[in-house]
């Protein structure tokens, strides 16, 4: 955060939120305090309403096209700018998480895995289909084959405290996937969020693509898991209640669930969290006249 | 028999040429009086106590009686398959589980006459259709599926994939032993027991694919079969030692189901409900399409989820094709399941035949064109001639909601554009066909339709080795295929990345 000295005041800068490749305020007009981890006052963080989220919803529906659309290299190539944006903006992301409470070298850690995170996801754009795809050897004189295509918009959901790695577990797979993505940050640390948030705006990321909310698990959850046009609703929440709320208020569209537990050993990025967020698709044509 | 009427049918056919009856014997096929509840390899006494009948649609009469599990059936079931599970089959080797698996494949073949007609007895679906699609297909699925026991490492690269356990399974009563097949070969060669539930109205053959397994001596507990109504489905769904859900039948249902298993470890797929779109563009080979048109929709009396009940029409052809669609249509025969002739059988039960016979009744409330083949139907029996509803619109509930019947709504359009559109305008996802000799074309319409099938120039091909499910409300997850068998297996632990 922006520190004071004798010469003059610093300007602190108002978190606001990230829907549609611009940054509102929320509609609510209504904002919680941030503090760190000591019980200090860090910010005042949007805290999203249900408006908010249909708007979140039409933008990454809007762009669905913009982001399925384009070629996985280019998509591949768009993740990676990502990476190389947050690298460039590392001590700022450093710095964003010792403000909060995190030691300097787990700060590092975080962001340092972020990155390498991210850019092992931009790699799988491109080969997911190639290497999770088939053709397949069916017994009548068909062409028949199975590739990958995005669930569509998925909402997703960063457990209490989780934070920046929270955060990059069930967005950074979705968009490798192909979807467009509206995010609920953890609600400890929203400010990290939103430096991802422009981190994505600065990367050739289409607006609405990726969508970041900041405010309340309890506010925004029931209506992402009750939304009609969200595909897929990925979160780590540790709440049971809430994690089981969110399951049975899903069934409304059949939504799917994928809920990831972050206590559960093995936690390393893997091209399974990218298929969690993709469908199969099979062609049939015949062969002959 | 058809009595064809009306315009000239192809091929110069009229009544002077009508085909003679060609009814495939009943006399090999043997059915028990009663059925009990197969669980750990033997059929059992409901503790229930109480049985249901089961009848033949085509002649309404009572084929036998089945047994009514209740929670308690259920639990027994469950605890066998659990015990079968630890006992016998985890510590299996693969390469045994497979065996296992090859011979019901084996067994089915050589058994495949006598499922083919007791299929089309209880379910009342063309003994063509049992003999040359069900009952083969069923076979190859078991033989598909026993191959991949020992090799599932190979299908999941970079991870190790392991069993979950007790599957319970409630199938449909539209495919019955091929249903039951998709469920029971990828679980057992994932390594899981299973707890199935054939559909109330066509219990049959999986109860004799029960007498089969214990025929070749698959170890008890391994497959159980428990029948029943709504009420069975539920007791499986609601007990805490199944580790695995899967269910075909409605959306409605699958709806329920997902929101029971909210806050469980259960795990879950669905197949569910669908209203196809089947896309004829003016660049098709029309009278190929035309024969894909019947084929989507009047396939097992359109008994089918993935049925092409939508047809989409270009408005340049749309006249010519409809011409030839009603003629076409007049030349299927429309009667006896088991005559070898019959195209479209008996409708699966008294209580769908009125749900046809409501959306019959709302068409006409909407005041839409409709045309019928005429035909005259066997005085006994469910029946539903061939229908079809041209100028149906968006709104209309014909073009929304999914009849699961001999009944086609058709709309038009003029730009590809247009017609992705319409067809991507439903919650289902299931299904979608694409007419064109552009091969361009089909890539095109076909990579941006939302649906986990998409048939191209063919509709309803089904293959083992073919994934099969739907995107948005059509269900969740895969069946069939390398696909298939991520719904039996835990992959989540994944390698990963060697970062370590």
């Amino acid at each position: 955060m922006a520190k004071e000295n004798s010469q003059r005041l610093a300007v602190a800068k108002t978190v606001k939120m990230f829907i549609g490749g611009a940054f509102p305020r929320t509609e609510s007009g209504r904002v919680y305090k941030v503090n760190n981890r000591k019980g200090q006052l860090i910010a005042n963080a949007c805290r999203a309403s249900r408006k908010d989220l249909r708007e979140a919803v039409v933008a990454a529906r809007g762009r669905a096209g913009a982001w399925q659309g384009i070629s996985a290299y280019l998509r591949s190539q768009i993740l990676y700018r990502m990476a190389e944006i947050l690298e460039e903006r590392r001590d700022t992301f450093i710095d964003a998480r010792r403000a909060l409470g995190d030691t300097p070298r787990s700060a590092t850690r975080s962001v340092d895995r972020a990155i390498d995170d991210i850019v092992y996801y931009a790699g799988w754009c491109d080969k997911l289909t190639q290497v999770f795809g088939s053709v397949n050897p069916v017994a009548s004189p068909h062409y028949n084959f199975s590739s990958l295509e995005p669930m569509g918009v998925v909402a997703a959901l960063v457990g209490h405290g989780q934070g920046l790695k929270g955060l990059i577990d069930v967005v950074v797979p979705a968009l490798a996937g192909g979807n467009t993505v509206v995010v609920l940050a953890d609600e400890a640390d929203p400010l990290t969020a939103i430096l991802f948030a422009e981190v994505a705006h600065a990367s050739d990321v289409p607006p609405g693509a990726l969508n970041v909310l900041t405010g309340q698990v309890a506010d925004v959850a029931p209506s992402m898991a009750s939304h009609k046009d969200i595909n897929a609703l990925v979160h780590t929440l540790t709440d049971a209640a809430q994690a089981a709320e969110c399951a049975r208020l899903s069934a409304i569209n059949i939504k799917r669930v994928i809920a990831r537990d972050p206590a559960r050993k093995g936690q390393m990025p893997s091209a399974y969290r990218v298929l969690d967020t993709v469908e199969t698709k099979t062609t049939w044509h015949p062969i002959g006249v | 028999m058809a009595k064809p009427t009306g315009e000239p049918l192809p091929f110069g056919a009229g009544d002077a040429l009508a085909y003679a009856p060609a009814p495939e014997s009943t006399e090999h096929v043997q059915l028990d009086e009663r059925y009990g509840l197969f669980i750990d390899g033997a059929f059992k006494t409901p503790r229930s106590r109480r049985f249901f009948d089961t009848v033949n649609p085509a002649t309404e009469q009572t084929l036998a009686r089945v047994a009514r599990a209740n929670a308690a059936d259920v639990n027994d079931a469950v605890n066998a398959a659990r015990r079968a599970y630890e006992r016998h089959w985890s510590p299996l080797k693969p390469a045994e589980r497979g065996k296992y698996l090859y011979r019901i494949a084996r067994v089915l073949q050589e058994r495949a006459r006598e499922f083919a007609v007791i299929e089309s007895m209880d379910g009342g679906k063309p003994i063509r259709e049992s003999r040359d699609v069900d009952v083969p297909l069923a076979a190859a699925h078991f033989f598909y599926y026993a191959g991949w026991a020992d090799k599932l490492p190979y299908a999941f690269p970079g991870a190790s994939p392991q069993p979950l356990g007790v599957a319970g399974q409630i199938i449909p009563w539209n495919f019955p032993l091929l249903m039951a097949a998709w469920k029971i070969a990828p679980a057992l060669a994932c390594g899981n027991t299973v707890v199935l539930k054939p559909a109330e109205t066509t219990p049959l053959t999986a109860l004799k694919l029960a007498e089969l397994c214990r025929d070749i001596d698959l170890p008890p507990g391994v497959v159980n079969i428990v029948t029943g109504a709504g009420a069975t489905g539920q007791a499986l769904v609601a007990h805490s030692d199944v580790d695995k859900l899967a269910f075909t039948g409605s959306t409605a249902v699958g709806r329920d189901i997902q929101s029971a298993l909210a806050g469980r470890r259960t795990r879950y797929t669905l197949e569910l409900g669908g209203k196809a779109a089947n896309i004829i563009f003016e660049d098709a080979a029309i009278d190929q399409a035309v024969e894909g048109i019947v084929n989507a929709i009047f396939f097992n009396q359109g008994h089918v989820c993935c049925a092409g009940s939508r047809l989409l029409v270009q408005e340049s052809i749309a006249k010519d094709v409809l011409r030839k669609l009603k003629r076409r249509m007049q030349s299927l025969i429309v009667g006896d399941p088991l005559d070898k002739n019959t195209d479209i059988g008996a409708i699966n039960s008294k209580a769908q035949l009125e749900r046809i016979k409501a959306y019959l009744e709302l068409g006409r409330a909407d005041d839409l064109a409709s045309f019928q083949t005429e035909t005259s139907l066997p005085a006994t029996g469910y029946w539903c001639a061939p229908t079809v509803f041209t100028g149906v619109a968006q709104s209309h509930r014909l073009a929304r909601e999914e009849i699961f019947g001999p009944v086609l709504a058709v709309q038009t359009f003029r730009t590809p554009d247009e017609a992705v559109s319409l067809a991507n305008n439903t919650p289902y996802g299931l299904s979608s066909g694409v007419w064109t000799d552009k091969g361009a074309k089909v890539f095109q319409i076909s990579a941006q339709l939302r649906s986990g099938v998409v048939w191209a120039n063919t509709f309803n091909k089904f293959d083992p080795t073919s994934p099969f499910g739907g995107y948005k409300e059509s269900g969740v997850g895969r069946e069939g295929g390398l696909h298939g068998l991520s719904a039996y297996l835990d992959v989540q632990d994944a390698a990963g990345r060697g970062r370590a």
